[in-house]
């Protein structure tokens, strides 16, 4: 059944229409006596998710894993909408003639991250955050006289991964990472500033992969000194209060978008987005709608720019993606919707400070973080392994551990906090710890 | 379908018009005709250097996006700027104001091998059967 919401001005036209002054006079002709007078014992209104949570009569999943993937409360509107049958298909259907939802689902997400972003366009979309970075720095090796690729250390380990494989068999293209301060957890700015040059493409993540906010003012300002520079978000909620990425000037913003209204689910799927200028559209992979005119003037959608895809320029495509993730981007079309600015925000606010009480609760605990930089909703911890599984034993997921990916730090855990988790999950945690 | 005397020829369906060691550079009529609408052209800078048969930019239509070859080798003197914001001209007027680059050629006598405008004519019309 749809659910249609009455704003007073709905039923104000409605008590004009019919001629009354209020909605009890339509029960006028209900003798006094029979009437039951007395309030409904009932309780207040509850939020989305707390009401799930009741209903399902059991304490939320998940715990504190993050890095990359992260659980976020979803509306269930996005569920009804995206599981519609013209929307839920196995393959994307791009055909204007029969395709004038999805493609305009589609371009509402391509705009909707312009706006998040700060930059002039965004591709359809791509399979991950992690492959949005390689198909960037591909996109930079093809411009003249690149040739080194550099990253930063505290870019995720696997988009580093996906990176060393993308680039691997490409002639000349030497790939090039940035150590991070082990006081701060940010990059080491000075050793930045030896690496770059015309001759080089440079990525870096904010919040980089320790949770900690890089100092994008002076990554910029050195960035400038390279032939292509571009910024790579893991944690799209961060958009909600970060600064714009746009507003550094980058080249390129890439990065993950699975938190904009995507579950968690086995380590997919994943949303990857591409944003760029319009200096740079004719060269940036993966497809693009565009909004036109049909031939009677109505507005209309339809796939642009797609004469450099491999279908057409064969081995001089831009790249060989000639797909999207189309159920996810609507997915977090509706979500951004959803929620709205406002409610973007307060997300992120809400996993920024959950974050800041949870540490602020472990110092007291004599627990002291492994970087002091100034962090969003995610931060680096010692725990050794016991701890840890004997937490995972009580059902917590305490964080994952990232000494596989940076031997230097042993027995590191990155612990992360959303609005998902509640005071009563950060109670438990601190209690068994 | 204009093929102007006068003009070299390649079966890549660039024209090239010689003036002592240089030689401007644009595509043919034919050319033009078969991408259709032309929205976008990309060349490579000033100062350049492209060998014979080496791609020097690129033009999009609406249909396709096609590389320009150099019908000569040397290095690329002047690029039409007005392509850029106007590439529409490339329909309307490829033999003149959208030429494409003038390029100072290595070797003159390379221009011996292009056709002229009779035998693009026949090349034209012997690829069409």
């Amino acid at each position: 059944m749809s659910y249609l919401c009455q704003t007073d001005e709905d039923l104000k036209t409605i008590l004009d229409t019919i001629g009354i002054d209020s909605a009890q006079e339509v029960f006028s002709s209900i003798p006094v006596t029979l009437k039951y007078t007395d309030r409904l014992d009932i309780p207040g209104p509850l939020d989305e998710e707390f009401l799930r949570k009741t209903l399902a009569g059991r304490p939320s999943e998940g715990g504190f894993a993050g890095g990359g993937i992260y659980r976020h409360h979803i509306p269930a509107l996005v569920d009804a909408v995206a599981s519609r049958q013209e929307f839920l298909t196995a393959y994307t259907p791009y055909q204007p003639e029969i395709s004038q939802g999805t493609l305009q689902g589609i371009f509402e997400y391509q705009s909707m991250m312009a706006s998040l972003t700060g930059m002039e366009v965004s591709n359809a979309s791509m399979y991950d955050g992690a492959t949005a970075l390689a198909e960037a720095a591909l996109m930079a090796s093809r411009l003249k006289g690149i040739r080194r690729i550099i990253v930063t250390r505290t870019t995720h380990p696997a988009y580093r991964a996906v990176l060393r494989t993308y680039l691997q068999n490409i002639r000349d293209l030497e790939l090039v990472e940035i150590p991070f301060d082990p006081d701060t957890g940010r990059t080491d700015l000075r050793s930045l500033e030896e690496a770059v040059g015309e001759d080089a493409a440079f990525f870096v993540q904010q919040p980089n992969y320790f949770g900690i906010v890089e100092p994008m003012e002076k990554i910029a300002e050195i960035s400038s000194k390279t032939g292509f520079w571009g910024m790579v978000i893991t944690e799209a909620i961060s958009l909600g209060i970060m600064k714009r990425p746009g507003s550094y000037d980058p080249d390129v913003v890439v990065g993950e978008a699975q938190s904009f209204g995507n579950p968690v689910c086995a380590g997919g799927p994943l949303l990857g987005f591409f944003c760029v200028n319009k200096n740079h559209v004719r060269r940036m992979p993966g497809r693009v709608v565009g909004m036109t005119k049909d031939h009677n003037g109505r507005d209309a959608f339809c796939l642009t720019l797609a004469t450099r895809e491999q279908h057409i320029r064969r081995e001089k495509a831009t790249s060989n993606i000639c797909s999207n993730q189309g159920l996810c981007a609507l997915r977090s079309a509706l979500y951004l919707s959803a929620m709205g600015p406002k409610g973007l925000r307060t997300v992120a606010s809400q996993c920024a400070s959950g974050a800041r009480y949870l540490m602020a609760a472990l110092k007291d605990k004599g627990i002291q973080p492994l970087f002091g930089a100034p962090f969003f909703h995610e931060f680096v911890m010692k725990m050794d392994e016991k701890k840890r599984l004997a937490l995972k034993d009580l059902g917590i997921i305490a964080g994952i551990p990232i000494a596989a990916d940076y031997p230097e730090l042993p027995d590191a855990v990155l612990i992360t906090v959303t609005e998902m988790n509640t005071k009563e999950d950060l109670r438990c945690l601190l209690e068994n710890l | 379908m204009k093929i102007p005397e006068g003009l070299n020829y390649t079966q890549d369906h660039e024209w090239g018009k010689i003036d002592n060691r240089t030689m401007r550079i644009g595509i043919t009529d034919y050319a033009q005709g078969e991408l259709g609408d032309i929205v976008f052209v990309e060349f490579m800078e000033k100062g350049t250097q492209v060998a014979k048969g080496e791609s020097f930019g690129t033009v999009e239509s609406v249909k396709a996006v096609s590389e320009i070859y150099a019908p000569v080798s040397g290095t690329i003197l002047e690029v039409n700027e007005t392509l850029a914001e106007t590439p529409e001209l490339v329909n309307q007027d490829c033999y003149g104001d959208a030429w494409m680059v003038v390029i100072e050629m290595e070797d003159p006598s390379e221009a011996d091998s292009l056709m002229d405008a009779e035998a693009y004519a026949e090349f034209l019309s012997a690829e069409a059967k």
